[in-house]
C-alpha cells in the first residue's frame, strides 16, 4: 500500500509517495533528504524543536534555543518541560549547550543566538 | 550634509545582505539605517528551524541565520546605526531619519536600497465584525510578545487566516501550554506552506477549517466567544455558526510590503505586489533606488530574499560606480491566465548575467498543468508543474539564449496539460 506525505525536510514542500512493501521506496521528492524524510517518518518520526529559555542580563528576557538534531516526535511535550526548567545568564554565545543528551535521546539543547 | 556612495533603508535579511554585496562589489561608502534596537529584522523573534538550506546548506532558526550575516557585516566594517527611523526619502536620493543620539539627519546617496519589508494586515483591515475587545492580535504581534518578551497572550486560542506565521503560532503556542482550537481560512485552501500545515497543525490534531471565517466577535473588556460560519465564496452560509470559548484571537491573514516613504518619494507601486515596479536590476522607476526583499514583494523563504537582494547590492554597487547600462531597451514581464504576478516587471537583456530569474505567484491551486511561457506571443519553453498553489512562490529561469530576442513582452500563463 503506498503511503502519501508532504515532506517537511525543507519549505519546498514535496509531494512524496512511499512504497513500504519495496523497502520504502521513495518517489515524488527533488532532493535526497525526501528519501531519508519519506522512509523515517513511517518508522520512527523525529522533529526538531525550537523554544525559548530564560536568559538574566540580556537585552530580551528570553533566549530561543534549539535542538541540535532531532528527537522522537512522542517525546516533544517532555523535552519542552525540560527547556522550561532552564535559566541562563548574559553574555552567552550562539550555540552554546544549555541541556546536554536531553532525557537521554542524545541530542543536546543549545543557544540559537548570541545575547 | 554627510555623503555616502549607498544607503540601505532596513537592516533586516535584505538590508544585511545588500549591504553586504555592495561592499562586496568594490564599494566602500555605504550606511545602514536600522530602525530597532539591534539588526537582523524580523528574523529574530522566528525562532523556529528551516531557515538557510539553500544559503548554507543547512538547517537554522531564525535568530542564527540572522547573526550569521550580522556577524560578516560587523567583520566587514560597513556603517550602520541602530534606533533610526527613516521618516522621508526624497527623489533626489537624500534620506531624513531621526534617532536620540543625532536628532533629525540628512544623507545623500548616489544610490539608495530600499529593504524596508513588510507589515502585518490587521483586523481593521477586514472589517472583521463584533466587538473590539482585548486579546485579538495579530499573529506576529503574539510571536514577538512570546519569543522575544516571554509572554504568552492566550490559554485557549483560535487563529483567523492560515499564513504561516499563524500555522507556526499555532504550533509555539501549543508547546508552551496553549489550546489551540483551530485555525479557519477563507479560501477554499491553505495560505501556508504545505510543511507547516503538517508539521505545525496536523502533528498536534489542530484542526484547519478551509472555506470559513470569524462572523464574530463576542467579549466586552476580554474577548469570551468567536462565532466561525462555513462560507460560500465570501458570504457566510446562515445555520453553520459554531462558537468556541477562547481568550485570544490571531490574526494570520497576510503581509503587505511597507511602502509608505516610497510612495511618498514618488516610487510607483505594482497594484498586486504592492510593492515597487523594478526591472532586472531591481531599480524601481526612480535611477538610482533600488529594492529587495519583502518590502519588494512578500517572499515564502528569506533565503530567496538573501538571493535576491545579493543581485540588487551587485545592480547598485554598478550603479555608482557608473557600470551600470542605461542606455537600453526593455521588454515587459506578463502575468497571463493563472498568474498573479511576476517580478521584475521589466527586463534589459545587456544587464542580465547568465540567466534571468522570473519570481511569480499562481491566483489558485493547480495540479498536473504545465507554464507556457511566451516571447511576443510565440511559445519558447514549456514547464510541466505537478502542484502550484498561491502560497508558494515559483522560479523560472531563463537563459540569455531564450530572452535575447524579445521584443516587446514576455508573457508566462497556466495551461491545463
Amino acid at each position: 500500500m503506498k503511503k502519501e506525505l508532504i515532506c517537511i525536510a525543507c519549505p519546498i514542500g514535496c509531494h512524496l509517495e512511499i512504497y513500504p512493501e519495496d523497502d520504502y521506496r521513495v518517489e515524488g521528492n527533488q532532493c535526497k533528504r525526501g528519501i531519508t524524510y519519506g522512509k523515517k517518518e513511517l518508522i520512527d518520526p523525529t522533529r526538531m524543536i525550537t523554544s525559548t529559555v530564560v536568559i538574566e542580563g540580556g537585552i530580551y528576557p528570553r533566549i530561543p534555543v534549539i535542538t541540535k538534531g532531532e528527537v522522537p516526535k512522542d517525546k516533544i511535550f517532555e523535552v519542552m518541560k525540560e527547556i522550561n526548567k532552564v535559566i541562563v545568564k548574559s553574555p552567552i554565545k550562539r550555540g552554546t549547550v544549555v541541556i546536554e543528551n536531553v532525557l537521554g535521546t542524545g541530542v543536546d539543547i543549545v543557544t540559537s543566538r548570541s545575547m | 550634509m554627510k555623503n555616502y556612495d549607498v544607503v540601505i533603508i532596513g537592516g533586516g535579511s535584505a538590508g544585511l545582505a545588500a549591504a553586504i554585496e555592495v561592499k562586496k562589489n568594490g564599494v566602500e561608502s555605504i550606511l545602514l539605517l536600522e530602525r530597532d534596537v539591534e539588526l537582523g529584522g524580523i528574523l529574530l523573534q522566528c525562532i523556529h528551524n528551516g531557515f538557510g538550506l539553500k544559503v548554507f546548506k543547512e538547517e537554522l532558526s531564525g535568530p542564527e541565520y540572522a547573526e550569521r550575516f550580522v556577524e560578516e557585516l560587523a567583520e566587514m566594517g560597513i556603517e550602520y546605526k541602530l534606533n533610526s527611523m527613516v521618516t522621508k526619502l526624497n527623489p533626489d536620493k537624500t534620506v531624513e531619519y531621526a534617532n536620540a543620539d543625532e536628532g533629525f539627519m540628512k544623507v545623500q546617496g548616489k544610490a539608495v536600497i530600499l529593504t524596508m519589508g513588510c507589515y502585518e494586515r490587521n483586523a481593521g483591515a477586514i472589517s472583521i465584525p463584533g466587538n473590539r475587545p482585548a486579546g485579538v492580535l495579530t499573529a506576529g504581534t503574539a510571536q514577538k510578545y512570546l519569543n522575544i518578551d516571554g509572554y504568552l497572550v492566550g490559554k485557549k486560542v483560535f487563529i483567523l487566516g492560515s499564513g504561516d506565521i499563524g500555522l507556526i503560532m499555532a504550533r509555539r503556542m501549543t508547546l508552551e501550554g496553549a489550546e489551540v482550537l483551530g485555525v479557519a481560512e477563507i479560501l477554499p485552501f491553505s495560505g501556508g506552506l504545505q510543511r507547516n500545515i503538517v508539521q505545525c497543525l496536523e502533528d498536534y490534531d489542530i484542526p484547519l477549517y478551509l472555506s470559513h471565517t470569524v462572523t464574530d466577535i463576542i467579549g466586552e473588556e476580554r474577548i469570551e466567544k468567536i462565532v466561525l460560519s462555513e462560507v460560500d465564496g465570501f458570504t457566510p452560509i446562515p445555520g453553520t455558526e459554531k462558537e468556541f470559548e477562547v481568550d485570544a484571537l490571531l490574526l494570520s491573514i497576510g503581509l503587505i510590503p511597507e511602502n509608505g516613504i516610497s510612495e511618498a518619494a514618488g516610487i510607483e507601486l505594482h497594484a498586486r505586489t504592492k510593492g515597487p515596479i523594478v526591472n532586472e536590476s531591481y531599480q524601481t522607476n526612480i535611477e538610482g533606488i533600488f529594492a529587495c526583499g519583502n518590502v519588494l514583494h512578500v517572499h515564502d523563504l528569506v533565503d530567496f530574499v538573501t538571493a535576491e537582494s545579493r543581485r540588487a547590492g551587485i545592480a547598485a554597487a554598478k550603479y555608482v560606480q557608473g557600470e551600470y547600462n542605461t542606455d537600453v531597451q526593455r521588454f515587459k514581464t506578463v502575468a497571463g491566465n493563472g498568474i498573479s504576478y511576476i517580478v521584475p516587471q521589466e527586463v534589459a537583456v545587456e544587464n542580465v548575467e547568465g540567466t534571468l530569474e522570473l519570481f511569480m505567484r499562481t491566483t489558485n491551486v493547480f495540479k498536473n498543468v504545465r507554464f507556457s511561457i511566451k516571447a511576443d506571443g510565440k511559445e519558447i519553453k514549456s514547464l510541466k508543474k505537478k502542484h502550484l498553489a498561491p502560497a508558494e512562490m515559483e522560479i523560472v529561469k531563463l537563459k540569455l539564449d531564450d530572452i535575447k530576442d524579445i521584443k516587446g513582452e514576455l508573457s508566462i500563463e497556466v495551461e491545463e496539460l
